[in-house]
């Protein structure tokens, strides 16, 4: 137990000197890079903007209370736009992501040297691209819509779906798969019995895992073009239609209720 | 089953989809994708540069933000610790903060704060709050009741408790979903900037104003390498704490 001796008598200390003082440094470098980072933030910044800010927050409270409940009647369609972004997005994610994540995962991998490095490339790239920036890409080529919408969600979601789904793999319990091998099973067979099996729980939990955050991103490719209620709120928003941008944040929310709503249950279901 | 296809059926039927339009397209993607290559690091070097330091700062401030702002939020979210009401509340400040995308926060940050990488970092600092406070709070309530209150039977008081009871065994979830969150809000301050909170977005959203799409690329290829670093560090300092 490390103590400290104070006045002649020992009193207890939580660590030793040493460590005390490796993790004061620690706190004292952090707040050092901290200030220094906010110190260059506030040189780029106009600090009357922001000073401004209580009144543009009241300005806009009083331009989108009450909220323009008639509006609701045109959300109807974007809303179901959305949710098919999501969910189409999320089944060609899944279609594309199981191969990747088998190609990734140490022990399926035909060769760890050439075909591994190439499905994490894949994965990584598609993880760090945000589906923004993917829909931005889509747009261009496709045309604005649903269609550049669901492909953004499908090319983001591919690394979240095929990285989780490889360390599942990965985590797999060798046992089941030699016995399988054993019987004489072809490398098909090994997979289909020894091996999927043991990560359907994981491949479905985080299938429905996806599925909720995509429904949170599929409401904001539509800012730039691409389908669904956030195209409705970059329009209102241009036309400073405040009232009916409160709707559209209230549909949201409620649309995200339900789906982390039915996730929950889907995932209770299956584990 | 029978459901699932009923609505696949549903959704693509409902689904607009311009076949002509996305055919004509293609060769129209193939050029641009061809303007893509070779990726121009030096043109516009110094406008990267500049950007992605503004990302990095952008993150590192508004990570601290964030955590300080999600500790209480976490505490009062747990339900073995917070009294009820208490509970509602931060769970419904976590469930507002999650609802929205960080871009649709960003733009009414914009709105407030003028544009600037100021609106990017409150932004990215209230994004935070929905996921740290939400997943700490899920620690601590799965955490061993016993030394929590071995240490109250000292006669520690409330501040003592939280110190010595609860805050060793959340610690490593604590780093760890710290790091993450690190990561995260570095990839989410690339597009921030596209609705004007600063960062390598903005820069990003120039290149492709201006059609200057061998510049995007290098901006995207950047993006992706630092991503790439901060995966495997983070894997590394995680194990180094556990």
């Amino acid at each position: 137990m490390p103590t400290s001796i104070r006045n002649g008598s020992q009193i207890w200390r939580r660590r030793e000197r040493g460590r005390q003082l490796a993790v004061w440094a620690a706190w004292f470098s952090g707040t050092l890079i901290f200030v220094y980072c906010f110190k260059l933030i506030s040189d780029k910044t106009t600090w009357l903007f922001v000073l401004d800010a209580w009144t543009q927050t009241q300005d806009m409270a009083y331009r989108m209370v009450p909220p323009n409940w008639s509006y609701l009647n045109v959300l109807w369609r974007p809303l179901w736009d959305t949710i098919n972004i999501a969910t189409l997005g999320t089944v060609i994610a899944v279609i594309i992501a199981v191969p990747v994540a088998f190609l990734a995962a140490r022990n399926t991998t035909p060769s760890v040297a050439v075909v591994r490095p190439i499905a994490l490339l894949v994965i990584v790239s598609s993880r760090s691209i945000n589906a923004l920036i993917w829909a931005l890409l889509l747009v261009a080529i496709v045309g604005p819509g649903v269609f550049a919408g669901i492909i953004a969600i499908a090319l983001r979601s591919i690394g979240f779906v095929a990285k989780l789904l490889y360390e599942a793999i990965e985590e797999i319990d060798p046992n089941q798969v030699e016995a399988v091998a054993a019987t004489g099973a072809g490398r098909g067979q090994v997979l289909a019995y020894g091996i999927v099996p043991q990560i359907m729980p994981a491949f479905a939990g985080i299938t429905v895992f996806r599925w909720d955050i995509n429904i949170r991103e599929s409401t904001v490719v539509g800012l730039v073009g691409a389908g669904g209620i956030g195209l409705e709120l970059s329009s209102q928003i241009m036309e400073l239609g405040w009232s009916s941008v409160s709707i559209i944040l209230l549909a949201i929310i409620a649309t995200v209720v339900v789906s982390e709503w039915v996730s929950a249950k889907v995932r209770h279901a299956i584990i | 089953m029978l459901g699932a296809a009923v609505y696949l059926a549903l959704a693509l039927g409902t689904t607009e989809v311009n076949w002509e339009r996305v055919w004509e397209g293609l060769p129209r993607g193939k050029q641009f994708l061809l303007a893509f290559a070779p990726p121009d690091f030096a043109s516009r070097g110094e406008d990267i540069l500049d950007g992605i330091l503004e990302s990095l700062w952008m993150t590192a401030v508004s990570t601290v933000i964030g955590i300080m702002l999600s500790v209480p939020v976490a505490l009062g979210a747990a339900r073995n610790i917070a009294p009820l009401p208490v509970y509602y509340f931060c769970r419904a400040v976590i469930a507002i903060s999650r609802s929205f995308q960080e871009v649709i926060l960003a733009i009414f940050f914009v709105k407030l704060f003028g544009f600037g990488p100021f609106a990017g970092v409150v932004t990215l600092s209230i994004a935070t709050v929905g996921f740290f406070a939400k997943l700490l709070a899920e620690d601590i309530e799965d955490m061993d009741a016993s030394q929590a209150e071995a240490v109250r039977a000292t006669g520690s008081g409330w501040f003592q408790w939280l110190n010595y009871g609860i805050q060793p065994q959340v610690m490593p979830r604590f780093i760890g979903l710290s790091l993450y969150r690190l990561d995260i809000n570095f990839r989410e301050s690339a597009v921030v900037g596209i609705v004007g909170g600063g960062g390598i977005g903005a820069t990003l959203d120039t290149a492709f104003d201006r059609y200057e799409f061998d510049s995007a690329a290098a901006i995207l290829i950047v993006i992706i390498a630092i991503v790439m670093c901060a995966e495997y560090s983070s894997s590394y300092i995680r194990r180094w704490v556990q």
